[in-house]
């Protein structure tokens, strides 16, 4: 297959993207509402509001700082303006971000106030917005991308078809050369010996099995009851999932029917070569992919069967269902129909080929669904209760 | 017209991808053969629920991408629908 082109936006380092946000990015939840002012004040910047940051310590605190940095050093990202309360904190995630070499500037708000943090930071995201509106996208090819992939309110269409769509794409996308990430972890369960199988060798199945079994301790660790109304969820059941296993076999269609996973990423940890890369992540869509946006990751396929809504601030999702009920109901937010499958109209190789031209319409530009809805959800990993 | 499809030889159970009804004589494809399949449903199964494709006693594990997907809680006989009426997990339990 010809490498496929897109037009991107060639950052500082090197790294491709397909948006080109300025955003305006709180290191704690009590700073959020100067960076939603600053937004306010100025046109084509973007505040993430979140709502953690304060008295976090240990790992949990490692995290919260690389989901930050990550999300600021995003390829999809031009420019950041960070806000928090104190300078300490602050200029360490200034300092993160600006290992990529993009403009990113800090603020704190201790001894000054919001007032004049505001009208000081709006300053300089003027400055940022407009210089980032004459960036220019340049051709680079789509092997450049580096695609993450989650499933969510999942059904069985979603293991007939919308899954192995993801799948085929998989193969395509890493044989050309390109990064993906997957994870779910504890959305294995019942299909851990199919991922362990597809690790490209023994390390990696070693760290893969120590990553799925310290997630299932946590859940056994916590559970009170067999989670048979969280997982599967309400909606995964009426739409006719029955059990964790069962998800969990559809789940992993998305891994391709070719391709060998190459190595673990802690959560929010960016992938050190091109390849398919597990990543330990939640289930929840929104953490999850607020976690692959944090580690770079520019595109997001996202394949729903009952018809999830999810959007991310920085990394486009694509979604894409196989239920023709769904399409019949929910179709404003769906970008690719691979419905015909469950008839045989339509094969997987086919359905793929329709993906990857929807990943190159994205990647040129094209709003997905849930960015023209204005679906934002940033929702941080809390591994613990702050100290 | 495909009312319910499965993923390898050793499913016994079966998806229906059009809402079934009760009464209905369905035709099935096996995924990885193609080979045609028939069954008689004896409820309704909605579009995406499991179809019995064999008579079950509490206990037996159910089969689908020719993996177990769990054990049956409740008997069932072939043409019903297997659902959390009576399929549990075997992970979670």
């Amino acid at each position: 297959m010809a490498t496929r082109k897109i037009l991107g936006y060639r950052r500082e380092n090197g790294a491709v993207g397909v948006r080109n946000h300025v955003v305006i990015l709180p290191v704690d939840d009590i700073s959020n509402a100067a960076c939603e002012a600053v937004a306010n004040n100025i046109k084509g910047t973007m505040a993430i509001p979140h709502a953690y940051g304060r008295l976090q310590f240990g790992e949990d605190l490692e995290l919260h700082f690389r989901t930050i940095i990550g999300t600021g050093a995003n390829a999809n990202v031009a420019a950041v303006i960070v806000i928090g309360i104190e300078a300490g904190w602050t200029k360490k995630i200034v300092d993160g971000i600006a290992k990529t070499g993009k403009p990113v500037f800090g603020f704190s708000i201790e001894g000054k106030g919001d007032i004049r943090t505001i009208a000081d930071a709006s300053y300089k995201a003027k400055e940022y917005v407009q210089w980032a509106s004459e960036l220019q996208r340049t051709e680079c090819d789509l092997s450049e991308l580096y695609i993450s992939v989650k499933c969510g309110e999942s059904d069985t269409t979603t293991g007939l078809s919308s899954c192995p769509t993801v799948g085929n794409v998989i193969d395509k996308h890493c044989a050309d050369g390109g990064t993906a990430s997957f994870g779910e972890t504890s959305e294995l369960t019942g299909a851990e010996h199919i991922v362990a199988a597809k690790a490209a060798n023994e390390e990696v199945r070693k760290e893969f099995f120590a990553m799925f079994e310290d997630y299932t301790k946590l859940v056994f660790d916590q559970k009170t009851n067999d989670l048979s109304e969280s997982q599967p969820t309400k909606g995964n059941i009426a739409g006719g999932l029955t059990t964790i296993e069962e998800k969990a076999l559809g789940n992993v269609e998305k891994l391709g029917k070719k391709t060998k996973f190459i190595g673990c990423l802690p959560p929010a940890v960016a992938p050190t070569k091109a390849g398919l890369w597990f990543m330990d992540t939640s289930s929840a869509a929104a953490e999850a992919v607020t976690l692959w946006a944090a580690s770079g990751a520019v595109i997001h396929l996202f394949p729903t069967g009952q018809g999830n809504v999810i959007g991310n601030p920085i990394e486009p999702v694509i979604k894409l269902t196989g239920n023709p009920k769904t399409m019949a109901t929910m179709s404003e937010h769906i970008d690719v129909d691979v419905s015909k499958v469950l008839q045989g109209e339509m094969t997987i190789d086919e359905a793929g080929d329709v993906l990857l031209d929807m990943i190159v319409r994205t990647a040129n530009g094209r709003y997905t669904a849930a960015e023209a809805l204005g679906h934002r959800e940033y929702s941080m990993t809390k591994l613990y209760r702050s100290a | 017209m495909i009312h319910f499809l499965t993923h390898d030889t050793e499913d016994n159970v079966g998806v229906a991808v059009v809402d079934i009804e009760a009464g209905a004589d369905c035709i099935g494809r096996n995924l990885s053969d193609n080979k045609t399949l028939k069954a008689h449903s004896e409820e309704a199964i909605p579009l995406g629920h499991k179809i019995a494709l064999k008579d079950f006693k509490v206990g037996d594990d159910v089969i689908k991408y020719a993996c177990v997907i769990g054990r049956i809680s409740a008997d069932v006989k072939t043409g019903h629908h297997v659902h959390t009426q009576n399929l549990k997990t075997k992970r979670w339990a």
